[in-house]
């Protein structure tokens, strides 16, 4: 048994691209993902009581299928319904409804822990509903769950490694398709496998650092 | 030319579920013996093992479960032992979930008091004995729901076997789809599937997870 990471680590533009395709998905997803959640999060938690269903039935379906049926339902199945989707934004719009699901549940935890007498501070300070939870609610929310949030990003981002399978170029699919031409699979592979190990510790200490600076501000 | 009923649809989506629920076991029952050696082992506290653990678990768990597949796939070929996609699968899956379940269980045991420790320590009880006796039953009491509560991960991990070829749920979709043309109607029903498999599973962890808060 041999190994030969040359022939895999020669090829270093398709995985360079295959990263800066796998983190824009991930950005991309993040940003809109997490502001989906933070929608349903607050009609779970505030909003009247259809909407509490409609919201809460979205969560359910989506955390109980897995992410690559998802996939396969809007690229494939969305089609039929005459709504045609590239493989990129297939990718990008099952990786906000995924991360949707969560991130509503785990911001509905944060605004559950607010207590109530803020809430009522902010009414006697004439603030409309929607300037209480963006403005009081939320920041709060965000800071205590904010691990929890940043875990599940990550977890979206590995979850990414599926889209190749509908040909979106990020990395596992630069792995395929450098071992299509050299036939290196395993070395391929682990090369892909490390570089999304160190994605995600990037990824999580990105996120540590962001979060309190521009997202819900210092405590 | 054999036209597909939905009835032919669900029939052979339903045989192929059989799959899925058998990797889904073999995957847990294997990861949770894996996961209860690596924890004995943790508990243990050698501070070499301690690391080794600590990185088996943050490997796992930070890097695609996909890519773990292909390499178990491929790896084996290059071990010259045989490979098919069951075996790959399983092997990929069981180490996946033991990752996951000995973090989880850790947790648990480090949520136990250190008083609870210490006051055996001074009945003289052994290591083992402390922890038969006076630590894995209580922390055995908070890991269910947590325990429950991944195993639809484990199941919904199961659909990403499909990619290395081993026929279950979602490739049975797949194949399906290719010879019908209906996509829509095939993943559509691949999903309730699957919701049907994971929701019951949620919602018993949740409950179970209730009922512990409740008796606190």
């Amino acid at each position: 048994m041999t190994l030969d990471f040359g022939a895999i680590l020669s090829q270093w533009p398709l995985l360079a691209t295959g990263v800066a395709n796998t983190l824009l998905l991930t950005a991309l997803s993040a940003v809109v993902g997490g502001a989906l959640g933070a929608a349903c999060a607050w009609a779970r938690a505030q909003g009247p009581l259809w909407l509490r269903y409609v919201a809460g039935t979205y969560v359910e379906l989506i955390r109980n299928t897995p992410f690559i049926v998802q996939l396969f339902f809007i690229f494939f199945g969305l089609p039929m319904l005459g709504v045609k989707l590239s493989p990129e934004m297939a990718s990008v719009l099952a990786m906000v409804v995924n991360l949707g699901a969560y991130a509503t549940e785990i911001i509905r935890a944060g605004i559950l822990a607010t207590p109530r007498g803020q809430i009522e501070a902010a009414e006697s300070l004439a603030l409309n509903r929607f300037q209480i939870f963006t403005r009081v609610v939320l920041p709060p929310a965000l800071r205590k769950v904010w691990p929890a949030l940043t875990s599940q990003i990550v977890i979206v981002m590995l979850g990414s490694a599926v889209c190749g399978q509908i040909s979106t170029e990020e990395l596992s699919y630069a792995a395929n398709l450098i071992q299509s031409r050299n036939f290196r699979a395993f070395e391929a592979y682990l090369v892909a496998t490390a570089i999304y190990l160190a994605l995600a510790i990037g990824v999580r200490r990105a996120l540590n650092w962001i979060g309190p600076r521009f997202i819900f501000g210092r405590p | 030319m054999v036209d597909f009923t939905l009835w032919d649809i669900l029939r052979n989506l339903l045989l192929a579920a059989r799959w899925t629920i058998t990797l889904s076991i073999v995957a847990f029952v294997g990861g949770g013996l894996v996961g209860l050696a690596l924890l004995f082992a943790r508990l243990r506290g050698h501070a070499v093992g301690d690391r080794l653990i600590a990185a088996y678990v943050q490997v796992f768990q930070g890097t695609p479960l996909l890519m773990q597949l292909f390499l178990a796939y491929f790896g084996l070929a290059l071990l010259g032992m045989p490979t098919t996609p069951w075996i790959a699968a399983a092997l990929a899956l069981t180490l996946y979930t033991s990752a996951y379940l000995t973090e989880i269980w850790r947790g648990c045991v480090a949520s136990i008091p250190k008083g609870q420790w210490e006051a055996a320590d001074s009945l003289a009880m052994s290591f083992s004995e402390k922890l038969r006796h006076v630590v894995l039953p209580q922390a055995l009491k908070i890991s269910v729901p947590p325990t429950v509560g991944f195993l639809v991960q484990v199941v919904k991990g199961t659909a990403l076997a499909s990619v290395i070829g081993f026929i279950e749920l979602t490739k049975a979709a797949t194949m399906i789809t290719n010879a019908t043309f209906r996509p829509f109607t095939v993943y559509g029903m691949v999903a309730l599937l699957y919701f049907c498999l994971c929701f019951p599973i949620s919602w018993w962890s949740h409950r179970l997870e209730r009922k512990l808060h409740a008796g606190r």
